[in-house]
């Protein structure tokens, strides 16, 4: 049988969902025994190439683009995976769904005391730019999602128990101390 | 305006626990209450700005920013919207040249939506500067908003008539009708003040508990704990003072029996509170009265000035050593939640309505932490004629469970809405023929507002009373033109949304949830799935603290199990899935912000 394939992506996002993954420390080359990456920054493979078997979600959609990349994972994808708080519930970057966006966009762009060289006042509007969603939405508002993994970012310990389970089939060993974020 | 606020505070007896009042003077003289008057009120009071601010900041009436000379409150509820609310808020706005919300650029005009404010039967309505409008129409709504730019005063502003009895009094001059329908022992004309009063003055208050007890009389709120029984309990608690709180923030949309009462029998209520007060030793009676029925304040004021004069209250009541009882009348400032009776109390102290952990219960520990009793305005009416004619004799009406009588409040589709006072016992298909109501052209009955039930015809033959279908009184039929979920079940979503007070996360999060799945479903996105989601997601709500969050998945829980066709033939039955996420509405605000096409 041939190895399941994963693949990852990290939309509005910090990175630090896959930091965690990297902080799996040696037992990656195992995951490498056990698995194939497909489009993910650990392998930089821009595009898909094939269908998967597991994509791991890190991050929320905050623009146009983040849906378009996230559709594209669930069509490729037999298991989609939420990892991590921005990609469940919006995290960090929907703190901004309680402005509206014009004045978010105002604020970043002509009024912060950080604007020093927009003489001309222009909110981007190329078109070449991906659009803003009105507000940050969590992937299962967009697409079907469906394993969510908790932390911020979730433990290392976390996403290996639930890759190895998904991949052998067995029951997720869940101890108290990788879910508990206190 | 500094020394105006000090004025106001010690009008109040620098007491901070009369903050509310203090705050709602504020509002009314300057049209809302400005960062500095904070200030100078936490200072005085010795309290954070903060604690203040939260108070301010929690209640529908009193506002941070102006809201212009002439205030406008319309009304949102369904019954408005099915009355024509539509029209006449489009027209409000074109008039003012202001959205809701807004206020108009000279600050002359501010435009508010405001949950139900008891007027259901004479819909669309609307508050401006606490003068009640009703029955509006775009024309009405052109000629006031004539006389607003003419500066005219808002008490010169009525063409029509005043309304039926005391409406028409000096003290009231409101264009409210009471539509009174139907008279029962409660509404009944011959009451002779003080009769009751005077009765009790030979019994111990243990015999007067007793006669309650007897008549097997049940909280007419809503969720009917046994009066005499709570009296009982007060009595007992140990308390170096007791208070009598008289609920009459009616705030279930859908309701108006207490208006009703405030406005032609308040004698009666303020009777029944000293009876309530000699029963359970209490000195201190308040009346907690919803803001929207300010306009009665003056002839509250009144009653109870010239019960003082007889000596219906004070000190020595009657000439009988000890018993002391006055009552004063405290106005909330706009917060359906304050009807729950802890929620009540805090309020009532100044502070924001939300409900207490209980126990202990009021009870043991209400207003001040002392024993206190919370009836409803009906409940307390009740009484007077409980111990004027006997236990018995209350018992002897309506049924084994339900006993006495209870007052219905009627809106909706039907010729005759208003107010009716009827025997426990009556079926809805009875309420109907007396309501005028054709029957053919009923759908349903919302029954007990946007908490209780949307029942069919089939359940029509259901029996109002605590053994089978429990009410606070309020009935809307809704007839076969009206488009259930979303005439009737959205609006009670909004409103339960609006009206929670943050408190708990159930209630906070959950109903606006369940409202987009609604929503979700009603655009013709929704699947199987939802309607699952719908009905595990409304247990999740019993973990609430107080009824309002208990309740507040009702109107879709009720909906969705009475009238599952309505749901089911909005869902896609080709897809199991469904977001209900649609990109081009997702970009359409930053679109606008950006000056971009969206090309997505």
């Amino acid at each position: 049988m041939s190895k399941p394939i994963i693949a990852t992506t990290s939309l509005a996002g910090c990175f630090g969902c896959h930091m965690s993954i990297l902080d799996i420390d040696d037992r990656i080359l195992e995951l490498f025994e056990l698995v194939e990456f497909n489009k993910s920054p650990i392998d930089d493979i821009k595009k898909f190439t094939k269908k998967c078997d597991i994509g791991l979600i890190e991050g929320g959609c905050c623009n146009s683009e983040n849906v378009h990349v996230l559709k594209d994972f669930r069509e490729h994808c037999k298991i989609l995976i939420s990892l991590g708080e921005c990609a469940i519930m919006g995290g960090l970057p929907a703190m901004r769904n309680g402005i509206p966006i014009r004045e978010c966009l105002e604020e970043a762009y002509l009024n912060s005391p950080t604007v020093v060289a927009n003489d001309e006042r222009i909110i981007p509007n190329d078109p070449e730019l991906p659009m803003i969603l009105d507000k940050v939405f969590p992937c299962h508002e967009v697409v079907k999602i469906d394993y969510f993994l908790p932390g911020c970012p979730p433990r290392a310990d976390l996403i290996w128990e639930a890759l190895v389970a998904l991949i052998s089939g067995d029951e997720m060993n869940l101890p108290y101390e990788i879910v508990k974020f206190d | 305006m500094k020394a105006a606020v000090k004025k106001t505070i010690e009008k109040y007896g620098s007491d901070k626990y009369r903050l509310m009042d203090v705050l709602i003077e504020i509002q009314q003289e300057n049209g809302y209450i400005s960062k500095e008057a904070i200030a100078q009120i936490a200072e005085e009071y010795g309290m954070s700005e903060v604690d203040v601010e939260q108070t301010v900041s929690f209640y529908h009436f009193l506002s941070q920013k102006p809201t212009g000379k002439y205030s406008i409150y319309l009304n949102n509820s369904a019954v408005a919207n099915m009355m024509g609310r539509a029209d006449v808020a489009a027209t409000f706005q074109k008039e003012l040249g202001i959205k809701f919300g807004d206020v108009t650029p000279d600050g002359r005009a501010g435009l508010f939506e405001t949950s139900c404010i008891g007027m259901n039967d004479q819909e669309p309505a609307a508050i401006i500067n606490n003068h009640i409008f009703t029955r509006l129409t775009p024309f009405r709504v052109k000629e006031i908003c004539r006389d607003i730019k003419e500066g005219k005063e808002v008490s010169e502003m009525f063409v029509q008539d005043w309304g039926d009895g005391e409406n028409r009094s000096d003290l009231v001059h409101s264009v409210v009708s009471n539509n009174i329908r139907k008279i029962g022992p409660v509404l009944e004309r011959t009451f002779k003040v003080g009769q009751a009063i005077e009765k009790i003055t030979k019994m111990k208050p243990e015999e007067v508990i007793d006669e309650v007890k007897k008549s097997n009389m049940r909280g007419r709120g809503g969720a009917g704990f046994p009066t005499g029984l709570k009296w009982e309990f007060c009595r007992n608690a140990a308390g170096e003072k007791k208070y009598i709180f008289c609920n009459a923030d009616e705030g279930e949309p859908g309701t108006f029996k207490d208006r009703v009462i405030l406005t032609e029998r308040p004698r009666l209520l303020f009777e029944g509170m000293v009876i309530a007060g000699y029963a359970v030793g209490a000195t201190e009676g308040i009346v907690y009265v919803r803001y929207e029925y300010k306009y009665l304040e003056k002839h509250l004021e009144d009653i109870l000035q010239k019960a003082r004069e007889v000596n219906y209250l004070g000190k020595n009541i009657l000439g009988k050593e000890g018993f002391d009882f006055d009552i004063r009348i405290q106005f909330g400032a706009g917060a359906y939640v304050c009807g729950e009776e802890s929620a009540l109390i805090e309020s009532a102290e100044g502070k924001r309505g939300e409900p207490r952990d209980r126990p202990p219960f009021p009870v043991e520990k209400g207003y001040h932490d002392m024993p206190t009793v919370v009836n409803n305005v009906e409940t307390l009416c009740s009484v007077v004629k409980v111990i004027l004619n006997g236990g018995d004799w209350y018992k002897s009406l309506g049924t084994h469970e339900s006993t006495g009588t209870k007052l219905l409040s009627i809106s909706g589709d039907c010729k005759f809405p208003g107010v009716y006072e009827v025997v426990w016992g009556f079926s809805v298909n009875d309420i109907l023929d007396m309501v005028g109501a054709n029957k053919e052209d009923v759908m349903a009955v919302q029954v007990g507002g946007p908490s209780g039930a949307i029942i069919t015809t089939n359940e029509f033959n259901r029996i109002l009373g605590y053994e089978d279908l429990a009410t606070g009184g309020s009935l809307i039929i809704i007839g076969k033109q009206r488009d259930i979920l979303n005439d009737i079940v959205l609006n009670f979503m909004d409103f339960f949304i609006s009206e929670s007070c943050g408190s708990c996360s159930t209630c906070r999060i959950v109903p606006t949830l369940m409202r987009n799945k609604l929503n979700k479903i009603l655009n013709a996105r929704g699947v199987r799935q939802d309607l699952d989601d719908l009905h595990e997601w409304g247990k999740i709500l019993k973990a609430s603290r107080c009824g309002l969050g208990q309740t507040a998945g009702n109107p879709i829980l009720s909906s969705l199990k009475n009238f599952p066709d309505l749901y089911e033939e909005k869902i896609q039955k080709n897809k199991t899935f469904d977001s209900g996420f649609d990109l081009n509405i997702a970009v359409k605000e930053s679109a606008k912000a950006t000056g971009r096409i969206p090309n997505v």
